[in-house]
């Protein structure tokens, strides 16, 4: 899988308060939950995020509560890929179980500014910063977990085991 | 190669003689957990597997205390789903308000969890039950709904983290002081994917509730879970509760660990962590400028007897400030009672506090206590996040029940030896 998207940069420790905030946590509609995406870190967000677009941030993306609204938020909003040096843990499982692509990029994010145009290759696992060229290798995922993403999610790769 | 007590645990689990931290193994869960807010996520996944019955209905619990009782009409909603699902799938352990707790408050008092057990809950403090030498972990509602089906889940075998705390306990510090002050010591990703293992002279002697506490906020340290193993202080704790057998682990001397880090708690005083993250704590001593709107005291981190028994020591024939909003959660509906019975209650009403019914309510800014632009509430709850209590411009900062009662006489932050 390929996706080229202009990038929303963050800092560190991004936390699903932020990605979505409880007080609209009443519902699971990715419609709904997306209208208020992030809007607590960048109030505009919501408006400015474009289907495609890519969120780069810093260490421990996702800390916080458990709450799978936060990567629904972020598919629902269009992102394509969340590229950061770390990912909390419950955010890491519930992406991978979500089919939300992520990619821890360490070397990545430093090169990469807001508004930049960057490609990302899942299957290579390379992240290409169009506006430089520069080119960065991110860490493979175990073929486990490689698998339950090519399914599309954990529930369909359940079913098939079945 | 010797195990620690998180390693053995998942070992059971895995049908294995020995795991290795970053092994990927398929475990056996005894408990999978939900609540309001992450169960209706489940049961959606869950149906999408065209079944219509769970690997065990004695083993799913489900609470509803998030936005309960139900705030709005959307999370009146989302409270029906699961108890529907509850009422046809023949779910056991379904507690509706009026029999609940917080649902970390709860599932101990209950014993439905017990020292061995392996367990995953939708809810990011499910490491709590760690306290009482379990393994607990949280995740999402996609792992809830594969558990509910399978009964099984997917695990790294973590690294672990040892702490070691020793000295003597000063009179004001609490469970909640120690991990505030481990958490600001190793940062909110300190642990991350790694097991906290809480050890030493002073965890040894530590009560449950100020062992829960500490379990609570390992998630505050990115940590997979926050792990105390049982002794005589759990089995009592336990003996009453627990209407299945259990198994006690313990970690070998030649365990390896990731690091070991030891405080010595003899001279630590009350610790604040300042907004808007967990890991920016300052002792109580450097904190006393900061005027306070609110303060709340309750939650799946501190909503215990021993904190209301505490905050009602120091309230006890005095007023709360007249700028200041007192809101107590006991966690559970026993908690509540104890404490009726034992004159906290009372104590709290003629201080000039609210005392609420359980829920998680404010701690994530729910309802029962959002606050306005500009305000600052001190909290004994686990998060101090941009926007978690409310408005974004509004600021949380985390403290032991006894910092919060003695702040909210005073109007300020203030250290209990102050009133």
């Amino acid at each position: 899988m390929k996706f080229t998207g202009k990038v929303h940069k963050f800092g560190a420790d991004v936390d699903t308060d932020v990605i979505i905030p409880a007080r609209y946590l009443t519902t699971f509609d990715p419609v709904e939950l997306a209208k208020h995406c992030m809007e607590d870190a960048d109030a505009d967000f919501p408006n400015k995020v474009k289907t495609g677009d890519i969120i780069v941030a810093d260490k421990n993306f996702g800390c916080g509560s458990s709450r799978e609204h936060a990567p629904i938020a972020i598919k629902g909003a269009g992102v394509s890929c969340v590229i950061a040096r770390s990912f909390a843990r419950i955010f890491y499982r519930n992406a991978i179980n979500t089919g939300l692509p992520i990619l821890e990029c360490d070397a990545a994010i430093d090169a990469i500014n807001n508004g930049d145009e960057v490609e990302v290759d899942l299957d290579l696992g390379q992240v290409r910063n169009l506006r430089t060229g520069e080119v960065f290798e991110a860490a493979p995922f175990p073929p486990f977990m490689q698998k339950i993403m090519a399914k599309g999610g954990l529930i369909n790769y359940i079913k098939d085991q079945r | 190669m010797g195990m620690t007590v998180s390693q053995k645990i998942l070992a059971a689990h895995a049908g294995k003689e020995f795991v290795a931290p970053g092994e990927l193994i398929n475990c056996k869960l005894d408990v999978v957990l939900g609540n309001d807010v992450t169960a209706p996520v489940a049961i959606a996944e869950f149906e999408k597997l065209g079944i219509n019955q769970v690997f065990d209905q004695e083993k799913i619990v489900l609470v509803p205390d998030h936005f309960t009782p139900n705030k709005d009409i959307k999370s009146a909603e989302q409270s029906k789903i699961m108890r529907d699902f509850a009422r046809q799938l023949g779910i056991k352990h379904y507690f509706e308000i009026g029999c609940m707790g917080i649902e970390h408050c709860l599932l101990p008092e209950q014993g439905l969890v017990l020292p061995g057990d392996l367990i995953i809950g939708a809810d990011s403090h499910t490491c709590t039950y760690g306290a009482l030498g379990a393994f607990a972990t949280g995740v999402g509602s996609t792992d809830m709904a594969a558990g509910m089906a399978t009964g099984e889940a997917w695990f790294k075998v973590p690294e672990s983290i040892k702490f070691i705390y020793y000295g003597e306990m000063p009179r004001w510090l609490s469970g909640k002081d120690l991990i505030l002050h481990t958490i600001g010591d190793i940062g909110v990703d300190g642990a991350r994917y790694m097991s906290m293992e809480f050890t030493g002279e002073v965890i040894s002697k530590l009560s449950m509730d100020n062992r829960f506490t500490m379990a609570n906020m390992a998630i505050e340290a990115g940590g997979k879970n926050g792990i105390i193993a049982a002794d005589d202080i759990t089995r009592d704790y336990v003996e009453q509760r627990a209407k299945r057998p259990y198994t006690v682990y313990q970690s070998d001397p030649d365990a390896e660990y990731f690091e070991i880090r030891e405080y010595d708690v003899s001279k630590m005083e009350p610790v604040i962590a300042f907004p808007h993250l967990p890991e920016n704590t300052r002792p109580v001593s450097q904190a006393t400028a900061v005027n306070l709107d609110q303060v709340v005291i309750g939650s799946c981190t501190n909503g215990r007897l021993e904190d209301l028994e505490i905050a009602a020591s120091l309230l006890k024939g005095k007023k709360v400030h007249p700028e200041i909003r007192l809101l107590i959660f006991p966690g559970t509906q026993q908690i509540y009672l104890d404490a009726l019975r034992r004159g906290y209650i009372e104590t709290f009403i003629e201080a000039g506090a609210v005392v609420s019914t359980p829920t998680c309510g404010p701690c994530l800014g729910g309802h029962m206590g959002i606050l306005a632009k500009g305000e600052k509430a001190l909290a004994t709850t686990n998060r101090n996040f941009v926007g978690r209590m409310g408005h974004p411009e509004s600021e949380v900062y985390l403290a032991s029940p006894a910092v919060a009662a003695a702040s909210a006489i005073k109007g300020r932050i203030t250290a209990p030896w102050e009133v």
